[in-house]
């Protein structure tokens, strides 16, 4: 019979998947691309920082061995933050408590909008989504130049306070007041913060709050004891993927203030990327803000490496 | 009549506080945009005072209407050049590079793996400096303009289809894989007739979501640009918001607004009908948005 000849295989399947070097090769490229523009350009980052700046030129002259490092330009900025001299100090300080204020406001807007879309909003829910996504895709520009639209001396928000000419309102909102900035924060970054919490309210099972319920929690008890610790993760990413790009924010406190008072750690890269002979300083404030936010990010991946493993 | 401590009390009552901040935060997100949209139909010159309705800063005024003025079209124009070249490069670079380090075992796939995670999260400024220091202090073959602005966006975006597709290839599993290649495939073979045609939704997702959010990126675009004829229109607006600009600058920024809304409108209506009939795919805009 010919069945007979097929069935009982002696040799087993030939090995495959976790040999075969097809899959090295379909990641090379990517691996390749962020060695070459995500690794080494932060590399340079530190020849220029502990580099020399050309005596004549005034630009900087990297050098690549880390054995003939000079630190001078480092050191530079860091005696310049504290004490005397600390012209750079303000700044920083006032970056994170921007960030910290900044993010608070966000997560109060931001947990109950998502909790309600997630939970309670019934057959709203897809329309209701659709208007909190809508912001994540209209330009972060655009939606700072409403701002400055609507808070100009004559803009709207003067106006309506002066309740149509009743009080005289000339508050000038966009030269260095620091609510305007932090405001400007939270309106730019919230949404960015509503998408993630929205994904991992949704994902909780109703069973296990239903359980809470039965067993005797009220509405709050349940949502302290259950909703709330099952959530972290969640919360811990959210807030991290909204606080880690304000830290590097320059262009919110440009467009809204436009003022040295309002200056973050951002405005002190751009401004120094942009004056000759400061490059290295540039450098030297692009590794701090790394150097403050290199663990948070690590956090966060973890974070997120440890939910996958959980959903697959 | 229930009193108010009836109200109170009843444990079903609905959550007002959650909805009043919820339209609250609705207005206040939206509300803004929809004014400054509204000024770009301004008759007058003026970006706060209503002055009736026309065309004047899209087409109508001769001078510094978007159509007529070349430092307005060219930004509109760089910004679809690049949303579109680097979406085309993007995308296929993050497919091959997810399908890669999710089957390949070992710590050099899982660093890597890591190091697009950080890429993904990592402060925007700091990668637009050093791709920018990188550029200028080595005789790479790259000059600042629409080149370095491509290299740095595919540098930051790269995470997008990557995340997606690795989520899709989670919920997809391996037996599908597997029953082909018992069934004889090789497995190239398995990939390509298998797992790619099962990969679409999440591959199709992302490019629109690259596409979207290419073109309303600033802070890479505007340092590796090399002078302003490669100035997209994120740039623009961030240079003139505060020099007393007009209107059309309002009408420039509709404009891009409506371009992204509309890939994105369009995209998920395909989307649905990508995924129509397939269980496993998430069905809502949080699975179109990469969040499910």
């Amino acid at each position: 019979m010919v069945l007979a000849e097929v069935t009982a295989p002696t040799t087993p399947p030939p090995k495959r998947e976790r040999n075969s070097a097809l899959w090295p090769a379909l990641a090379m490229p990517g691996i390749i691309w962020l060695l070459l523009f995500f690794l080494a350009p932060l590399y340079v980052v530190l020849a220029i920082v502990f580099g020399r700046v050309d005596p004549i030129f005034r630009t900087p002259v990297p050098v690549w061995n880390p054995l003939d490092w000079n630190p001078a330009q480092f050191t530079y900025v860091l005696t310049r933050i504290v004490g005397e001299n600390g012209v750079f100090g303000p700044a920083l300080l006032r970056t994170g408590i921007f960030v910290l204020v900044a993010s608070v406001l966000c997560l109060v807007i931001a947990f109950p909008v998502a909790y309600y879309t997630a939970r309670l909003s019934g057959r709203w829910a897809g329309v209701l989504l659709a208007a909190l996504i809508a912001p994540f895709w209209i330009s972060y520009m655009m939606r700072m130049l409403a701002w400055v639209n609507l808070l100009q001396d004559d803009g709207l928000v003067n106006r309506m306070l002066s309740l149509g000419g009743l009080f005289h309102v000339h508050t000038h909102w966009l030269t260095g007041q620091s609510v305007v900035v932090v405001l400007g924060l939270v309106y730019g970054y919230v949404p960015y913060m509503i998408l993630p919490l929205y994904a991992g309210l949704d994902r909780l099972p109703q069973s296990t709050l239903e359980a809470a319920r039965d067993l005797g929690a009220n509405r709050f008890g349940s949502f302290w004891r259950v909703t709330l610790p099952m959530c972290r993760p969640t919360i811990v990413a959210a807030v991290l993927l909204t606080c880690l790009p304000m830290l590097g924010d320059y262009f919110t406190s440009d467009m809204l203030s436009a003022s040295p008072k309002t200056a973050m750690a951002g405005n002190l890269i751009n401004d120094s990327v942009q004056s000759p002979g400061q490059t290295g300083q540039a450098g030297a404030f692009v590794m701090l803000v790394l150097i403050a936010t290199v663990l948070p990010m690590f956090y966060y991946v973890r974070v997120t490496a440890r939910a996958d493993e959980v959903s697959t | 009549m229930r009193g108010p401590v009836a109200w109170w009390k009843d444990p079903w009552r609905p959550p007002r506080i959650l909805i009043a901040v919820t339209i609250g935060y609705l207005v206040w997100s939206l509300l803004p945009v929809l004014i400054a949209v509204l000024f770009s139909f301004n008759d007058g010159k003026s970006r706060t005072t209503w002055q009736g309705f026309s065309f004047r800063w899209y087409w109508g005024d001769e001078t510094r209407s978007v159509w007529h003025d070349a430092t307005l079209h060219t930004a509109l124009l760089q910004t679809l050049k690049l949303g579109v070249i680097a979406t085309v490069l993007t995308v296929p670079l993050g497919v091959i590079f997810a399908i890669g380090i999710d089957r390949w075992r070992g710590r050099l796939p899982s660093g890597a793996n890591m190091l697009m995670l950080v890429s993904f999260v990592i402060p925007e400024v700091l990668l637009a400096v050093a791709l920018l220091f990188a550029i200028t202090s080595l005789a790479l073959p790259i000059g600042l303009g629409t080149s370095a602005q491509v290299v740095g966006l595919i540098t930051f975006q790269i995470a997008y289809p990557a995340v997606l597709v690795r989520a899709r290839l989670a919920t997809i599993g391996s037996q599908y894989e597997e029953a082909a290649m018992d069934l004889g495939a090789s497995p190239m073979q398995a990939l390509r007739r298998v797992t790619v045609p099962m990969l679409w939704p999440a591959i199709f997702a992302s490019t629109v979501l690259v596409f979207a959010d290419v073109i309303d990126n600033f802070v890479l675009v505007r340092y590796l640009s090399g002078n302003s004829s490669t100035e997209p229109v994120s740039v623009k607006i961030y240079n003139t918001a505060r020099a007393a600009p007009t209107p059309a600058l309002n009408a420039l920024a509709t404009l891009l607004l409506v371009a992204a809304l509309l890939a994105v409108t369009v995209g998920y209506l395909v989307y649905r009908r990508m995924t129509r009939g397939d269980h496993t795919a998430g069905k809502g805009i949080a699975a179109f948005a990469g969040e499910a």
